[in-house]
Parts: C-alpha cells; structure tokens; sequence
C-alpha cells in the first residue's frame, strides 16, 4: 500500500517537473482587483484594459501569459487572504492590481517577504513608494501626492491667490490636499480655510459649501471620488458658487468614468490628472479607439493604469524576465511612451515618473469632454524615506 | 466663524433641508415599527430602490415621472415584501425580523449592482426648480426649498390623517393596543398592511426627491439607515412627533456640528444619542406614555 503510494507520489512528482519544464516560457498573473464593492467599476476598468493591453503587446513576446483573478472585495483582510493564495497556492510569477490603499498597505509585507514582483495599478498612497518601498513594489498609476502637487504653482501662476479647500476625512483626502497647499503656499498662495467632512458618511456638502462662501477665498480646491465627486459637484453648482469662486480640484473629481452623471454642474471645473481621454498623441489615439472597440466605453483613467500594467510587464519580459527574481529587477527599469505621455520609474523609490495634465471640463458635441489646458512637466515624488534595499532572491 | 446673519440663514436652510428628508424616510418606519412591532432595517434600501427608479425613469419620462412613479413603484415592491416575508414573521420576534431584514439589505445592494451597474447615477433638478432664489438675504437652490416645502407637506397631511380621520384614529387605536384595538372591530392585519405601504411609499418618494442631490449608488440606503435610526430612537418609537423632533435634532445638530465644531461633528450625534438613551430610553416623543 505504502509503496503504491510512494510510486504514484513519484509519478506525480516526474509529471509535474516536465510540466514546468515544458511552461518555462509561460508568466503567470495574478490578478488582485476589487469586482465587487464599491470600486468594483474602477476594477472592471483595469481588468478590460489590462486584457487589452497584453493582446496589444503581449503577442509577439514569445511567452504565453496565464491569468489567475481574484476579487479583494476593497477589503484589506480578504485582499491579504487572497495575496497569500495567490503566492503560495498558485504559485504566481507577477501580481497586478490593487485599487485600495487600505488594501495596499495590509499585503505590503506579505508581497515583500514572499518576494513575488506586484504592478500597482491604482492605489496612490505616498507611503507605498515612501517610507514602506520595497524592491517589489513597483507603481505604474500614481501618487497622492504627484497629482495635486503641481497645481500649487499651476494655481499661482494663474492668478488665484486664496484658497479653501475641501476633501474627505481619511488618509488620501489628507494627503492630496497636503501635497497641493505645500507647493501652493511655498509658491506664494495662502489657504484661508479648509474642511475634511467624515469619509462616506456625508450626503450633504451644504454646511461646508457655506463656510467655503463666507471664507472670501478667490477659488475652492478640492478632492473627492465615485458617488461622493457626483454629489459633490452638483451642489457646489447648484449654490450657484461656481461663477464667482471656481471651483479646482484633484482630476478624480470630475473622472470621464462618472462625469456624465455630473451632467452641466461640472462645466467650468478645472482638474489636474495623470490622464484623460482627450489627450492629443498618436499612443492615446490608439488605445481610446481599441478599447471602445472592445468595451463600448470611454477609458478612463483607471484603464490606462491597467493598459500601462500589462505594457511594463510585456516590456520586462521582452528585457529578458521569466520569473518572480528576474521580473523585480525588470519591472522598475521599464520607460515607454505609451497614452499619457513619457514614463519612467523613479529607481529611487520605484514609483512611476510621468506628466501631469490640468484640464477643464467642458460641453462637446457628444456630451461633456476634457479639455486640456497645460501639460506639466514630470517630475519624481521626494523620496520620503524610502531607502530602497536591493532585491534579494 | 462670521458674524454674516446670511450666513446662519443658509445654515438653517441646510438643517431644515436635511430634517425634512430624514423625516420622510423616519416617519414611515416609525409608524411601521410602532403599530407592527415590527423592525425593518431594509427601509433604507427601499429608499435606495425609489431613488434608482426615479433615476431610471427621469431617463424617460422626464423628473416628474420618476417623482411621481417611484413611490408606487416601492410601495408595489414593499407589498411583496410583505406577502413573501413580513407577514410570516410577524410573530417571530424581533431577532428573526432583524436578521430577515438586514440580510435584505445584502440582496438589494447586489441586486441594484446587478440591474444598474456600479457607477454612480446623477439626474438632473428639474427646469422648474433650476438656479436660486433669494431668500432673507442668500441666495439658496430652489430645489432645496422645494424638499422643504415637500416634507412640511407631508406632514401636514399625515397630522391632518392621523388625527382627523377615522383611519388615523384607527391607526393610533392600534399603536396604543393592538389587541384592544382588535377585540373593538377593527381588521387590525389590513391596517398594518396599509401602513406599511405607505411607509415603503415615503421611503421611496424620498429616494426620488434625493436622487437629484445626492449621487445615486448602490449602498446609498446603507448610508442612511443609521442616521435614520438615531432619528426614531431620539425622537420615540412609532409617534409622528417624534419623527419630526427627531429629524429636526438631527439636521440641526448634524449641520451645526460640522460648522461650529468639525472635529467633533460625526462624534455629536452619537454622544447625543447615547444621552438620551440615558436620560429617556423611550425616547423624547414617544407614542406611548
């Protein structure tokens, strides 16, 4: 009995080797997205465009790329259960993903003890490519505070000189609104007021758009997303505030993925992303049309972090990467030009590298669109403590 | 802080704006719960249903229709709930109804996900109610005056039905005494039926008043079932009373609380909840003396 045991272990054991052996040439993906919850659009987004961009590059790299998926259901607990599942039952070369912050954080160490290469695709939190960098952390969306910093002096220069500013209660509301009244006042500005309503838990911005008001503030600066950004935006116009105090913000605000349900109040906003559907180049032109093509719908912002995700890894693997060891030291060596201009990684903290677009939304022939106003140059996030140790395995 | 009497003005108005919507969505589980003994905690996700018809229909019909339609349509939804769920557990205790009606509120936010997506919906206000009309000195939205005017409404047709009419004094007969109420000829089960229908109805009617402000998503009747529990546990289970004392302490501490004191704001109101659990645990207006 023992010994059929032990041959059909052996057996086993052979089977599985050739197979391995016969797959060298296969990558394979984890995939960590929310597909439920309240960022489930934004991770239906990354997960088209990511598809989408592995059949746009993936193709002529001579590896085949096998997808393993998992919902994180935007909770840090159940996105750290399945990083673990991921790693350790199937066995995954690279992970890609991660809307969350919350969940970003809670699989951090976990990522960096197992030594398994992860492609942010949304997530923005500084401390990521901060004081918690890791070797095999490698961020291809954005940071907090990349986004907001540049329309400190943007704002300036424009001649608004006092600010009030507005964002939710919570880690990124706090650090996008840091990040832009630093660059804002070291530029000469002055913030004359600000408000953090509770996180989720307001449906009412009237007191504080009252109190914005009564501020005397030239302009209101904000960050809000998802339902929040719509109701947001609708009752700032519909205090009729927009006329004499305009209304600025982080580009999430008024995000092509919902700005349709803003409908006329978001006219006039103006916003600073890393991307937006109307830029003028050849690569943007491309993948608007393709992913139209294969979803129906506009790309928004989310999408081209997953369009971007699947294009660093094609890359890597094209510089010679065929598992977790080679692909950490590839991916943070990646520069292209893909739709949102110039990329590159930040060696110093492996944080994405790129331009920053300020836009104001406006009415077009098919309803509203974005219209660009400034590129700004790119430029990499301080280090914030980060001291990037070497990859070891 | 300003010294701006407009500016308190326009804080009243926000307060007053947000009591009468709580209050359309309170009175009806109030009443609900202090004639049926019953506690439905997928009242709020009713008012997430109207509010994703009304944003449906505003598609189609224009704002009226959703404004109009979506309260039938949740009170035809509540009916169901009733004959499939509510009445087999009338007698099952409050442990069964509570747990029944929060798995409810899972079922409907995956199923509002599943028929309207996970993108957020935004109507617009309706032509009649654009811009802002000046007022003691602000300028305040007029559709905002307009879900004032519509709750002030509200309750003065409930006050004149509940103490005026037959059906009122039946109703308030029944959340003195159900049984007393029965034994004196009254079909008590089709007056909580009723009741409940025009709960639903209110909450729905609420969602379509609201879909226009707020942005519709799916775990928007989540969002509110505690703001509106505190409403009836402040104000008294099952009075009208107490649903409009309640919705008024609300908006009122909620807003002022956000403007006076923005690091306490979200602590105020449970802080005020919890004193008067303390001081009066039945409440400050309850229906029963």
């Amino acid at each position: 009995m023992k010994s059929t045991i032990k041959a059909a272990l052996a057996g086993l054991v052979t089977s599985t080797a050739m197979l391995t052996a016969a797959q060298a040439e296969d990558i394979k993906v984890g995939i960590l997205l929310p597909y439920s919850g309240v960022y489930a659009a934004l991770g239906q987004d990354i997960d088209d465009a990511f598809a989408l961009g592995l059949e746009t590059y993936g193709t002529d790299s001579g590896v085949t790329f096998e997808i393993v998926r998992e919902d994180t259901e935007v909770k840090p607990p159940v996105g750290l259960a399945k990083t673990k599942k991921l790693i350790l039952q199937d066995e995954v070369d690279v992970m890609v993903g991660v809307v969350s912050s919350g969940v970003l954080g809670a699989i951090r160490d976990t990522v960096d003890g197992a030594g398994v290469p992860l492609i942010v695709a949304n997530a923005g939190n500084d401390e990521a490519t901060g004081e918690a960098c890791s070797p095999y952390i490698t961020r291809i969306s954005f940071s907090n505070q990349q986004v907001n910093r540049p329309m400190g002096q943007w704002m300036v220069d424009q001649g608004v000189k006092k600010v009030f500013t507005i964002a939710p209660d919570y880690a990124a509301g706090r650090q996008m609104i840091d990040a832009f009244t630093t660059a804002f006042t070291a530029a000469g500005g002055e913030v004359v007021g600000q408000e953090w309503p509770a996180f989720q838990k307001t449906q009412d911005f009237g007191p504080f758009l009252a109190n914005a008001k009564a501020s005397g503030a030239d302009a209101v600066y904000v960050f809000f997303a998802g339902g929040e950004a719509i109701s947001f935006v609708k009752q700032y116009d519909s205090f009729g505030m927009k006329a004499e105090m305009p209304l600025y913000g982080s580009g999430f605000l008024t995000s092509a993925l919902y700005v349709e349900a803003q409908g006329p109040a978001a006219e006039g906003v103006i916003t600073a992303l890393h991307y937006v559907p109307t830029l003028d180049n050849p690569e943007n032109a491309a993948f608007v049309a393709a992913f139209k093509a294969k979803t129906g719908r506009i790309p928004s912002e989310y999408a081209v972090q997953g369009y971007d995700s699947a294009r660093a890894l094609v890359e890597a693997v094209k510089a010679g990467a065929t598992d977790r060891a080679t692909l950490a030291t590839a991916l943070p060596k990646v520069a292209f030009t893909g739709p949102r201009g110039d990329l590159k990684m930040d060696p110093a903290t492996n944080n994405v590298v790129q331009p920053i677009h300020v836009y104001e939304t406006v009415a077009g022939p098919d309803g509203l669109t974005q219209k660009v106003l400034a590129t700004l140059p790119a430029e990499a996030d301080p280090v914030n403590g980060c001291a990037m140790p070497a990859a070891t395995n | 802080m300003t010294a701006d009497l407009g500016f308190w003005v326009l804080q009243m108005l926000n307060a007053l704006q947000l009591s009468m919507l709580l209050f359309l969505l309170s009175v009806g589980l109030t009443v609900i719960f202090g004639l049926m003994h019953f506690v439905n905690l997928a009242h709020g996700s009713l008012y997430a249903f109207g509010a994703y018809v009304a944003a449906s229909l505003a598609g189609v019909l224009g704002y009226w229709g959703g404004f109009f339609l979506a309260p039938l349509a949740v009170a035809a939804m509540g009916a169901a709930l009733y004959f499939t769920l509510i009445r087999s557990q009338r007698r099952a205790g409050p442990m069964a109804q509570v747990l029944i009606t929060f798995g409810l509120i899972f079922v409907a936010v995956d199923a509002t996900r599943l028929v309207w997506g996970d993108l957020p919906i935004g109507i617009a206000v309706p032509a009649v109610f654009e811009g802002q009309l000046s007022l003691l000195g602000v300028e305040y939205p007029i559709y905002r005056l307009f879900i004032i005017t519509l709750g002030l409404a509200v309750l003065g047709v409930l006050t004149l039905i509940l103490s005026r009419t037959q059906i009122g004094a039946m109703i308030r007969a029944g959340v003195d005494n159900d049984q007393m109420a029965a034994c004196l000829g009254i079909n008590v089960e089709r007056m909580f039926f009723l009741v409940f229908v025009v709960g639903c109805a209110l909450a729905g009617l609420a969602g379509a008043v609201a879909a226009p402000v707020l942005s519709v998503t799916p775990d928007m009747g989540l969002q509110i079932l505690i703001p509106t529990l505190i409403v009836i546990v402040i104000g008294g289970l099952g009075s009208l009373k107490g649903a409009v004392a309640g919705s008024l302490i609300f908006g009122f501490v909620q807003t002022f609380g956000a403007v006076l004191l923005p690091t306490l704001s979200s602590v105020l109101i449970y802080a005020l909840l919890a004193a008067v659990l303390v001081a009066r645990p039945q409440g400050l207006l309850p229906a029963k003396g």
